[in-house]
């Protein structure tokens, strides 16, 4: 039997099960929120072009719009100015196989549940590789908060000094691209960096170190408690838009049941 | 605004026969075109005419659009050589008479069917409303749409604060006419009304209430005009015109109308007529409103002005009394027929004067007055027009 | 306004194509005297006109006035026959030009007599949606609906996971209620229809997309598309949902659908470069409400168009004095509302505009676009 006839199997069986990390791409669903004099990210919209009427008898469909950045989404390279000059850094160009990989899971919730602005340390994540082994090379790193739990205002957690959210410092994310070589970092928040992450050294690290070293980010997404710390696989691939600095998709996780 | 120069010319020589009216009904299906061409049946038949006969015509109608009195030669069969269509509501008969007579006497048409008719479908009545004319639709209709009831009641208001006429005084004449209509064949209102009856009726637009009102209806009326000499040849019996006026908007300068354009040449008409109101046997009033007739009664001399309340008051209007007015029950009671309307009250000056009547009878009328007054075009009626009739030929 | 003959200086009523006292063909149409006498009235008690029927009694009178000419009008009830009367001209209902004789003095409740409030869109007891609180002059105005009596003000807000400065003073008010609505998302203005559709008597689309700029010192068309997004498919999103049911309501007796309220810049009239792509959408948003003119046409309500300058809020900062405070404009809004205007230029630089837009629009655009007049 094959490797791929096996996980067929497993997979028809139920012993590999797919968990979907995705939130539904919802007019409501809050997007992120710069300064004004910046461009916003504009949230999903859609307007329907027909429904079985006048417009269109027997079919149903509609037109959305969106932000590169809007909902669950991936973040390229080039979204940000450290990666602007690297090869293969849009998501047209992204060899695919970054799409399709490993995943660790760290859970941090109950520190995020205790402290809305959670800072991830390098510190956190040798304690992390303390307890479940060291992260291999070419994984995702998914940063559990139970963020996605939260909805309306406590998501984004905006106050007059902006957002409110937990994300990784410098020194995480430094240790786990230049220690340990994982293909991208992965949040349940609006970004993949702390909702106060404008005001660390530098400022935005995940985007800065992130995209600066060409690998990748996954933000809003959600479901991460039902995956195991190590073991899940990740399939993340963002739409194939030309110079694509990123796009909403699909996040699935395949799960290996233990008891099935 | 009294003539000057040459005076008018006689209207002598000229027969007003064969007076018919088309009994009235409330609401009816069919078109004026069916009114009219029954009344010009009626007219063929009671003098014995065939259509080719008629040579001139003269057409009052509302309902008649998109056609006008064109229209109605082809549909109807005519090829008159004389042919006159008058729009002017209550004064239509009076005015119409005027033409006929003058084409008459000048030769250009022998026989002139003078005719009126309107139909009255459920929902032709408001349909006039709204399209009445330029200025009722931008200055009238938008105030509350209550039709002439509001404008007659604007003008009954003001006559009251002007003369002290009272209701009481406007139901002396609606309760007389009712009583003359109880004979009338045709007339839609033949219940008794008393006067309790009539002040405790409901408002309509105050102070007019339910029996100051007319009730639109459909119908046609009817008359000929010819020579003298060919109604004696046609053993028709007739009556002749002594003298007739016009007169459109007069006293433009009135803030609200509390007089008619008769007092601007009633002088002449008297003169010309050679009668004075004493004479008068009966007076056919146009009636939309007891405030109108009240206005003839006045503005016609047959009192002064202010005084017609005290003058009703002080004589008895029925068909038998020192007074016979509207003697078939007039428009308040036998219902108003849109444009034959103005004909109805000289029509029954016909029949009284040539005996030719259907219910009550003036003894002796000799002298017949009759006066229209039509179009109420914003705030007030625009024509009023009356002739003087004098026995001619009576029946039998 | 009423027609003067330029020849015999005769006024005219009703209006009519050459004066009828000396023919001249001069008529034009002139503020008047308002003043006049009350000659005659009635109350009419029934009516061929199923609007009016449903209003019975209606007063109506007779009024010379002191111009000239005698006027049918509608009666307030506290204009009394005999005596001296003011008259304002409005639109009915039906769009149709009509007077209405007022007492020549202010009397106690003047404005909730029947007659009148068939000629206004006096916010007194009605229930009003403000499309978009979050920015100053929603809030101002919401305030201000609420000191003029308003049966309720339905709070628009968009992004409520966003707060915004004055939401808990907001909130407090009473006679209010919040309500989700996003003008750029057709999906949450068809929620908000399906919930409150039936019972806004008064909308009011205070939502303004404004930002600085012209066609070359931008970079792009986003801001430009979200000027397009705000000021013009969402009031046309609003009035695809939300009009149809104002529409079928517009002389729905006591609680009928009285006014749709657009508030528009000024510069919709004109360009002004220094916004001039704001001024675009906003000269699409008046073309909208002309369209929507003719929508609501016949229906009983009003299309209220608010002009104003730049406001003084966070996106004209730079800009000098003098601009219309949030205050000035909601207070201007239902000021317009109260007396039945369908027009109404609110503040110095909205009146300046409309004064110079009456006299040479091509002036005034040239005025606008060549000297930096504003700046």
């Amino acid at each position: 039997m094959t490797t791929l006839q096996m996980l067929s199997t497993a997979l028809l069986s139920g012993k590999v099960r797919v968990v979907d990390l995705t939130h539904t791409l919802d007019p409501d669903f809050p997007v992120l929120v710069l300064p004004p004099e910046f461009g916003q990210c504009q949230p999903f919209r859609v307007e329907e072009v027909s429904r079985y009427d006048e417009r269109g008898p027997a079919w149903y469909w509609r037109r959305f719009s969106c932000n590169e950045h809007t909902g669950t989404h991936f973040d390229a390279p080039i979204h940000w100015i450290t990666g602007k000059d690297l090869p293969n850094a849009s998501v047209d160009t992204i060899a695919a196989d970054a799409f399709v990989r490993p995943a660790c899971v760290l859970d941090f919730s109950a520190e995020a549940a205790r402290d809305e602005d959670f800072v991830l340390t390098s510190a956190h994540v040798q304690a992390w590789e303390e307890k479940y082994g060291q992260i291999e090379p070419g994984h995702w790193v998914l940063l559990r908060t139970d963020w996605s739990k939260r909805s309306g205002a406590a998501y984004l957690n905006m106050r007059d000094d902006g957002a409110h959210s937990p994300g990784p410092d410098a020194t995480a994310i430094r240790y786990l691209l230049e220690e340990r070589g994982i293909v991208g970092f992965g949040v349940e928040t609006i970004g993949t960096d702390a909702g106060q992450g404008g005001h660390f050294d530098p400022p935005y690290p995940a985007h800065h170190f992130l995209h600066g070293a060409n690998r990748y980010g996954l933000q809003c997404l959600s479901n991460l408690d039902q995956l195991p710390a190590r073991g899940a696989v990740l399939v993340c691939p963002p739409l194939k838009i030309k110079h694509g600095s990123g796009s909403p998709l699909r996040v699935l996780a395949l799960v290996e049941q233990s008891d099935a | 605004m009294s003539s000057v120069g040459r005076t008018r010319q006689n209207y002598s020589g000229v027969a007003l026969a064969a007076p018919v009216t088309v009994p009235y009904v409330r609401y009816s299906p069919k078109p004026a075109h069916w009114w009219i061409g029954r009344a010009l049946a009626m007219l063929a038949s009671s003098a014995k005419l065939k259509p080719a006969d008629i040579d001139g015509m003269c057409v009052s109608s509302f309902t008649l659009f998109p056609d006008t009195a064109v229209g109605l030669t082809q549909h109807l069969g005519l090829s008159p050589r004389w042919l006159d269509h008058i729009p002017m509501g209550g004064a239509s008969g009076v005015v119409a008479l005027r033409r006929a007579t003058r084409a008459v006497q000048a030769g250009d048409a022998e026989i002139v069917a003078c005719v009126a008719g309107d139909a009255n479908q459920v929902s032709s009545f408001r349909g006039m409303l709204t399209s009445f004319s330029r200025f009722s639709q931008d200055g009238a209709y938008p105030y509350g749409s209550g039709g002439p009831n509001g404008a007659f009641a604007l003008i009954t208001r003001a006559y009251m604060q002007a003369y002290g006429a009272t209701r009481e005084d406007f139901g002396q004449i609606c309760v007389a006419q009712r009583r003359n209509a109880m004979m009338t064949p045709h007339a839609l209102m033949k219940k008794p009304l008393s006067l309790a009856e009539y002040m405790d009726a409901r408002p309509i637009a105050d102070p007019v209430h339910l029996f100051d009102c007319v009730m639109p209806c459909a119908g046609a009326e009817a008359f000929l005009v010819m020579r003298e000499d060919r109604a004696v040849e046609l053993g028709l019996p007739f009556a002749r015109v002594l003298a007739a006026i016009e007169r459109h908007n007069a006293y433009p300068d009135d803030p609200i109308q509390i007089r008619g354009g008769w007092g601007v040449d009633r002088a002449e008409l008297w003169d010309q007529a050679g009668v004075a109101p004493a004479d008068v046997d009966l007076l056919q009033t146009y009636d939309d409103y007891p405030v109108i007739s009240m206005m003839q009664i006045e503005d016609l001399g047959f009192c002064e002005k202010g005084e017609a309340a005290a003058f009703v008051r002080g004589h008895s209007l029925t068909y038998d009394g020192d007074f016979p007015h509207n003697v078939s029950g007039g428009q308040l009671s036998v219902g108003q027929a849109g444009a034959a309307g103005g004909y109805l009250g000289l029509v029954e000056a016909i029949r009284q004067l040539t005996g030719e009547t259907l219910g009550a009878r003036v003894a002796n009328a000799k002298v017949a007055a009759v006066s229209g007054f039509g179009m109420i075009n914003y705030d007030r009626g625009l024509c009023s027009a009356a002739a003087l009739l004098s026995e001619g030929r009576r029946i039998g | 306004m009423l027609q003067r003959c330029g020849a015999c200086q005769t006024i005219a009523y009703p209006p009519r194509d050459l004066c009828g006292c000396c023919w001249a063909d001069s008529l034009s149409w002139v503020e008047i005297d308002a003043g006049g006498v009350f000659l005659a009235e009635t109350t009419l008690h029934t009516s061929t006109n199923v609007y009016f029927r449903e209003r019975m009694p209606w007063r109506i009178g007779v009024i010379k006035l002191d111009a000239g000419p005698t006027i049918i009008a509608h009666a307030h009830a506290d204009a009394k026959e005999g005596a001296r009367v003011c008259m304002l001209a409005r639109t009915d209902k039906s769009g149709q030009g009509v007077f209405i004789a007022l007492p020549e003095r202010e009397t106690p409740n003047m404005a909730d007599d029947k007659a009148l409030r068939e000629l206004t869109c006096d916010p007194k007891h009605r229930r009003v949606l403000v499309t978009d609180v979050r920015h100053p002059t929603g809030q101002a105005l919401a305030r201000g609906l609420v000191r003029a009596g308003a049966g309720k003000v339905f709070l628009g807000v968009a992004e409520q996971w966003k707060p915004f400065v004055g939401r808990d003073e907001l909130y407090a008010l009473p006679n209010t209620e919040v309500a989700p609505l996003d003008l750029s998302d057709a999906d949450s203005i068809a929620d908000l229809t399906s919930s409150i559709g039936g019972k806004v008597d008064i909308l009011i689309n205070t939502a303004q997309h404004m930002r600085p700029g012209s066609a070359m010192t931008r970079r792009d068309a986003i801001t430009a598309r979200d000027e397009m997004e705000f000021n013009y498919f969402g009031p046309l999103r609003l009035l695809q949902s939300f009009g149809p049911a104002m529409r079928s309501r517009g002389a729905d007796g006591a609680n009928s659908a009285v006014a749709w309220v657009n508030v528009l810049s000024v510069f919709a009239l004109a360009n002004w470069p220094a916004y001039g792509l704001s001024a675009a959408s906003q000269a699409a948003a008046l073309s909208l409400s002309q369209c929507a003119r003719g929508d609501f046409a016949g229906s009983g309500v009003k299309v209220v168009n608010i002009f104003h300058g730049p406001i003084d809020d966070e996106w004209h900062q730079p800009l000098p004095p003098p601009k219309v405070a949030p205050e000035a404009l909601g207070a201007g809004i239902v000021g317009a509302l109260q007396q039945g205007l369908e027009q109404s230029f609110i503040g110095d630089v909205a009146k300046d505009i409309e004064t110079r837009w009456r006299e040479d629009p091509a002036l005034l655009e040239r005025e606008l676009t060549l000297a930096r007049l504003m700046d």
